[in-house]
């Protein structure tokens, strides 16, 4: 079901948390809210659920106005990052609870239940309770519940926050296999850019209550919109160096870097170099400067260089290039993947 | 070096609660027994002071059978009446937003450190003009109300410690309100309940004050004031029998404290959160 949400506008008494946000979801599709703490991505997921009431704008799930609709009447799935499944019940039970809610009959609901329950592979644990699962099965039974109604739409707040990392590698995949083979429309909200990135087909990336960019994950990657986005993308972080551009991108003390094709700058800028676009291995105009970490991640090498002028530059070398603390190197730069952005963020 | 210290612990408990265990052996003893005049150590053993069993005291008192059903109902009733006011008031003022919220939570808190002793007077007048003086459901309505405040407070505690999301994934599976709380909610605060229904069936059985003033007649008389006539009535008073009833009156509530210690426990559990 397509979910479109149009001028919304969150207020929690006289503060305005989310003003004028524009969301559409297309059907089948599973996108992430991504952004920092407090910027406004669970709000907007509330408002979706029905549990926080909208203030200002429209909520289309289809062609159906669900604005004023309880949370109730919708048609949402919801799991929560505690999982939140009623403790007195047992598995069977909790996934059941929506049904018997809706007064089906025993027999259907168990049917339902059993067929859910192959689904997100806890048939064998229905007569458990929650307290005696692991978390990675509550984590199942939270959203054999949350998809037995067959809702419009399902929506995830933060829910792998609570599993230990083997887990999360895991349910990452599982939610997403899970999403594909039903077919349903899923919001996933996180301030994890991998779980966003690996899960999603498109990320909204939030800041402040607005969406600063949205766009599927590769996209976001290499060509994000502002300093924001690029910060907030890739692990290890892309670093940023100030330069000054005129005959060429000046980063003082006798680093340069030619002036990019096609594009005018002038003045006081910020060059975003990802890690992995940087260091011996690769061709490109040089930057030299002075090793001053080596953080072997065993694949490869996480090394910060340290330039002249006082800035830092973080590379990525494949492990086994015998480099020394303080060496100083000169190593290339991929310039077509350099990020170039303006005084005010925003990419030229 | 642990257990010793333990060991140091238990010696100053034992020896603070000496005098309450004497007290405990002697109230039993010469309960059984008659000590020699203006003497203390048991002479002759013996069953009389356990006569008002088996017969009536005097006659213008009712049995003592009469008097401890009283007792019953009356503690029973208010147990009953503050758990079913407590678990509805105390999730009102834990999960909805209503107006004056902040007002009777502040109240609420008031009415608990209230002495509720000064009030006797007007409640007297109320009851008097409903036409429930000296009547067994009274003194009912009465103490349950002074014991609202605490049982509202506890229970919140307890709400306020259920979390959000179980309601709100209730309210998302479609359920009403209601439904959540009596289906999702109220099985999480059971044990909250449990302890609440106990402590206030204890604070009925051993109320005192209010009977005696609101429900002196034979017809109301628990087993507290039923305890004071005894005693207040003789030119003589009769210590052993006094003693007797005593042991008889304490009895359920040390079989309640043994059978329930551990969901009375529960009440420092989850009680203390505001």
């Amino acid at each position: 079901m397509r979910i479109h949400l149009q001028n919304f506008k969150k207020t929690f008494g006289d503060t305005t948390v989310i003003e004028d946000m524009n969301l559409t979801v297309e059907d089948g599709e599973m996108i992430a809210l991504l952004g920092p703490s407090g910027c406004g991505k669970s709000t907007t997921l509330f408002a979706i659920s029905g549990i926080h009431k909208i203030n200002g704008g429209t909520l289309h799930f289809g062609d159906k106005d669900v604005t004023n609709l309880p949370a109730q009447e919708r048609s949402v799935g919801v799991v929560f990052q505690n999982y939140a499944l009623y403790p007195h019940m047992s598995v069977a039970q909790n996934i059941g609870f929506p049904l018997k809610v809706q007064k089906l009959k025993t027999a259907e609901i168990n049917a339902r239940v059993g067929e859910i329950a192959e689904l997100v592979q806890i048939g064998n644990l229905l007569d458990r309770k929650p307290m005696q699962l692991s978390g990675g099965q509550q984590q199942r039974v939270a959203l054999a519940r949350a998809l037995i109604r067959k809702p419009d739409v399902l929506l995830l707040d933060e829910p792998l926050a609570n599993l230990d990392a083997k887990l999360r590698l895991e349910m990452r995949s599982e939610i997403r296999r899970l999403q594909r083979e039903t077919g349903i429309t899923a919001i996933l909200v996180t301030h994890d850019q991998i779980e966003a990135m690996s899960m999603c087909d498109r990320i909204a990336l939030m800041k402040d209550g607005r969406i600063e960019q949205i766009s599927t994950p590769t996209q976001m990657y290499e060509s994000p919109a502002s300093h924001y986005v690029a910060s907030f993308l890739g692990n290890p972080p892309i670093s940023f160096l100030q330069a000054k551009a005129d005959a060429s991108l000046d980063l003082g003390h006798g680093n340069a870097l030619p002036l990019p094709i096609g594009k005018a700058v002038q003045g006081e800028l910020t060059l975003g170099i990802r890690p992995e676009h940087f260091g011996p291995q690769h061709d490109g105009p040089k930057i030299s400067g002075q090793i001053s970490f080596i953080e072997p991640q065993g694949r490869e090498d996480l090394i910060d260089v340290m330039l002249p002028c006082g800035q830092k530059l973080r590379a990525i070398a494949p492990s086994g290039h015998g480099l020394k603390l303080e060496q100083d190197i000169s190593w290339g730069t991929q310039m077509d993947r350099l990020h170039i952005f303006g005084a005010d963020g925003t990419r030229l | 070096m642990r257990s010793r210290s333990n060991l140091f612990l238990i010696a100053i408990l034992a020896l603070i609660s000496t005098p309450l265990v004497i007290m405990y052996v002697f109230q039993l003893i010469d309960s059984v027994s008659r000590p020699a005049l203006g003497g203390f150590l048991p002479q002759t053993w013996e069953l009389g002071n356990w006569r008002f069993l088996w017969e009536t005291i005097d006659s213008a008192r009712p049995s003592i059978w009469r008097v401890t059903f009283n007792t019953f109902v009356f503690a029973a009733s208010t147990a009953l009446l503050v758990c079913a006011f407590s678990i509805t008031a105390a999730y009102a003022l834990s999960r909805l937003n209503f107006p004056a919220r902040r007002f009777f939570l502040a109240g609420l808190i008031m009415l608990h450190a209230f002495p509720t002793i000064t009030l006797i007077i007007a409640i007297f007048i109320v009851l008097q003009f409903l036409g429930l003086y000296d009547s067994l459901i009274g003194v009912i309505l009465v103490k349950a109300a002074l014991e609202l405040p605490f049982g509202i407070w506890i229970m919140k505690g307890f709400y306020d410690s259920v979390p959000w999301e179980i309601e709100m994934a209730g309210v998302q599976d479609g359920a009403s309100r209601f439904r959540v709380w009596r289906e999702l909610i109220l099985p999480q605060v059971k044990p909250g309940l449990a302890a609440l229904l106990i402590f206030s069936f204890l604070a009925g059985w051993s109320e005192f004050i209010l009977p005696l003033v609101l429900a002196p007649g034979a017809d109301a008389q628990v087993l507290a004031t039923y305890m004071n006539a005894v005693i207040a009535d003789d030119m003589r008073p009769d210590y052993g029998l006094f003693k007797a009833i005593g042991v008889f009156y304490a009895l359920p509530v040390i079989a309640v404290y043994l059978l329930f210690q551990k969901q009375l426990m529960n009440i420092y559990g989850g009680g203390t959160k505001g």
